[in-house]
């Protein structure tokens, strides 16, 4: 009988900024000043807007929000390490991903104002995934893609370390593995999935080594440091340009509610949540700031008034496109050109919509049957030519419908 | 003895009486436990039950699976989705090993597991949190689905979901979880399986619905100049084709009120069991008043998909004037 050993694996931890605010060198990004004020406007305005949006879904101005405060350099860092034609595909927590992304904050008001106007792709961003841990694989197809045509871009996909869980979440890496795809799994694990701890989502002694089994490389880094995400971001995404995914677990801590609607302290105590000033990646970051000399009193002042001033317009433009929000185009882009059906609904539901009050008989579904009579509405040529002719059986039997009325 | 409860604290007192009563019910899923659930439907649960109530890892296909594997070994698996649209997510463990095991091991193995699922619309929730797609679950033999729509029959038919020697389904009406309190009775209450319910009496018009579209076409009902006789349709598959039949039989027009999107609701089953047995019955053609086929859109627009009780109110007025 023979027992040996046949492979072993480690998983390694990076830090370039500690909890004191001082810099280890050999983990630094390059970075000249003007990026690292521009990360800590990034972080300070994802944290202003989730505070703002928080606050506008306890006004009731909007729905379920979920807050990413205390993630800002776990998402800010990453984002940030993307080049402008690679694709980001994100989970519902990524607002500060988004803002570096340069999506405008009204869209991500939109979205939690339950409008579809605010899930608009722009720039490569992906809408944001609201099943847990499904959106791997769509980074998986996209760098995929990015492989087939040798491009010279990558895919960055979000996720928590809940769906980590997810059997998609295995097999978007594994896939990814074997297909070369120019994909990074991004995992911020945050400790948290709703009332769910860490420990208890797996028994895994990090959640980077989940890499290990799909055969990718997996990397731990602290994720309240922007500058050490930054870097094992960079060093990701150019690995996975030339065909080698990473999975990247960012250790960082979910500071408040898991949504608007969670309520933290039915699952753990304040002792849990401990110490934020020490932990807290904006506090440190312009620690470190001020101590380079990079930012000052007058500059922060600065920063801090531009923020307030952009959000008060944001805010105001979101109200604006919440007043204006037409029910009917719900039927408008489920498909590229409406089917004939669908478009008989919306023509009902505009009818209804025009007569609401008035009472008697002639309301949305007898128009519907009206148009029945005449034969049917129009069908879209296009339409036509797909279903080869049975549009027209289509509308007789429709008509047969009616007859027995 | 009856008490007065909302629909979500009925169904923590059936599931607290049926884990009191069998301790090989298990209930289990995400946040169920320490958190009591989200919606709070298992609250306190885990600290009355700690042998039988758990929090799993965040995995829909696992939890699913994981029932099948738990009623081999004699338990009577209670998982909880914690929303119904990410049932998907373990939807082949559902339709291709729960709904069949009995049928696949002739009558051997059965699968007696009960699966709580939130479901629907007009909360406000996130995107893809108010899907109500109960046509696609009655679309699998050997699964039961059940939606209650009050409190009582929540308590009810959960029970006896969970005493039934095969997989059911539980879509819980979001809506109506803290809608009412209501009247439930105290201690043992079972609503039977696949038997709807006449919610009222009436002479010229039938309405079927289920789930939160009865409290809707309660009140339309209320409001529309005509006597109507009302179905909680409650188990909506199998389902209770003889009670919708003796209806129309007696009233000759008939409504079909549900949430989901209209192609390929159960409207249209309907519709074509009342053909198969009740057509010569009819005066006018049975009118369906749904969701449209558009995906459920988030809530700025929600209002404008659901059915409402004027929108069911006009269509009662429409088969009577047809
Ligand atoms: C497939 C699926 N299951 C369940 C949910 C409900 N849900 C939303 S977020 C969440 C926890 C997610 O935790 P994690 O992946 O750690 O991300 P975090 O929320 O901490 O950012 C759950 C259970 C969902 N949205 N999708």
């Amino acid at each position: 009988m023979v027992r040996e050993q046949v492979a072993e694996f480690s998983v390694e931890y990076v830090q370039a900024l500690d909890e004191e605010g001082t810099l280890d060198d050999e983990q630094a990004p390059d970075v000249d000043d003007e990026d690292l004020l521009e990360l800590y406007r990034l972080m300070r305005l994802a944290r202003r807007t989730d505070e703002r949006a928080v606050a506008l879904q306890r006004r009731g101005e909007s729905g379920t929000y979920a807050p990413g405060i205390g993630q800002e350099a776990a998402q800010v860092g990453s984002a940030f390490a993307l080049a402008r034609d690679d694709w980001m595909v994100p989970s519902f927590r990524e607002s500060a991903a988004y803002l570096t992304r340069g999506a405008p904050v009204h869209r991500l008001l939109w979205y939690a104002m339950g409008m579809e106007e605010g899930a608009e792709v722009a720039d490569r961003n992906m809408p944001p995934s609201i099943p847990v841990g499904s959106q791997a694989l769509h980074a998986a197809g996209l760098g995929w893609g990015q492989a087939i045509r040798r491009d010279e871009t990558a895919t960055l996909t979000y996720f928590g370390d809940g769906a980590t869980s997810q059997g998609d979440v295995y097999e978007a890496m594994n896939v990814s593995g074997v297909l070369d795809a120019h994909t990074v799994f991004f995992c911020q694990n945050n400790q948290w999935a709703i009332s769910v701890p860490r420990e208890r989502q797996s028994r895994a002694e990090t959640l980077a080594q989940k890499a290990i089994s799909a055969g990718i490389e997996g990397i731990q880094v602290d994720g309240n440091d922007v500058l050490g995400v930054l870097g094992v971001a960079r060093d990701a995404l150019e690995s996975a340009r030339n065909g080698n995914p990473v999975l990247v677990e960012a250790l960082t801590y979910r500071q408040s509610m898991h949504t608007t609607s969670d309520d933290p302290r039915v699952y753990r105590s304040e002792d849990d949540e401990g110490d934020w000033d020490a932990r807290d990646p904006i506090v440190r970051f312009e620690r470190y700031l001020r101590d380079e000399g990079v930012l000052d009193d007058d500059r922060a002042a600065e920063i801090a008034d531009d923020i307030e001033a952009l959000l008060s317009d944001e805010i105001d433009r979101a109200r604006g496109g919440r007043e204006e929000v037409e029910p009917a185009e719900m039927f408008d882009h489920v498909f590229a050109e409406t089917p004939p059906e669908l478009r008989r609904q919306k023509e009902a539901f505009e009818r209804e919509e025009s007569e609401e009050g008035e009472t008697g008989p002639a309301s949305a579904e007898d128009g519907l049957r009206g148009e029945r009579e005449a034969g049917g509405a129009e069908i879209p040529e296009s339409v036509e030519k797909q279903r080869d002719g049975t549009a027209d059986e289509q509308r007789d039997e429709d008509d047969e419908v009616d007859d027995r009325g | 003895m009856a008490n007065e409860i909302r629909l979500v604290e009925a169904i923590r007192q059936a599931l607290d009486e049926e884990m009191a009563r069998d301790e090989s019910v298990i209930v289990y899923g995400e946040d169920v436990g320490v958190n009591g659930g989200v919606f709070r439907a298992t609250k306190d649960l885990i600290e009355e039950y700690p042998e039988q109530v758990y929090d799993t890892p965040l995995a829909e296909a696992a939890i699913l699976g994981l029932g099948v594997g738990l009623a081999g070994a004699g338990f009577r698996p209670v998982p909880e989705i914690q929303f119904a649209s990410f049932a998907y997510q373990g939807f082949h463990q559902l339709v291709q090993h729960a709904s069949r095991m009995r049928s696949r091991t002739r009558g051997t193995l059965g699968v007696p597991m009960t699966v709580r699922m939130p479901y629907g619309g007009g909360i406000r929730a996130l995107e893809l949190h108010s899907e109500s797609y109960e046509a696609g679950f009655a679309h699998v033999p050997g699964l039961k689905t059940v939606v209650p729509a009050n409190p009582a029959d929540a308590k009810g038919l959960l029970t006896a979901a969970i005493r039934d020697p095969d997989p059911v389904i539980v879509l819980e009406p979001t809506s109506r979880y803290r809608a009412s309190r209501e009247s439930v009775p105290e201690g043992e209450h079972v609503v039977p399986l696949g038997e709807a319910e006449v919610v009222s009496e009436g002479e010229e018009v039938t309405v079927v619905a289920w789930g939160a579209m009865v409290a809707e076409t309660i009140e339309a009902v209320e409001d529309a100049d005509a006597d109507a006789e009302v179905i909680d349709l409650r188990t909506v598959s199998p389902m209770d084709s003889e009670a919708i039949l003796a209806s129309v039989r007696k009233t000759g027009r008939c409504v079909v009120v549900h949430e989901a999107p209209r192609t390929g609701g159960l409207a249209a089953e309907i519709v074509a069991r009342i053909n198969d047995d009740a057509l010569y019955y009819l005066e006018s053609p049975v009118e369906r008043v749904t969701g449209y086929d558009v995906p459920f859109p988030m809530f700025a627009r929600e209002a404008a998909y659901r059915p409402d009780a004027d929108r069911i109110r006009r269509g009662i007025e429409r088969v009577l004037s047809a």
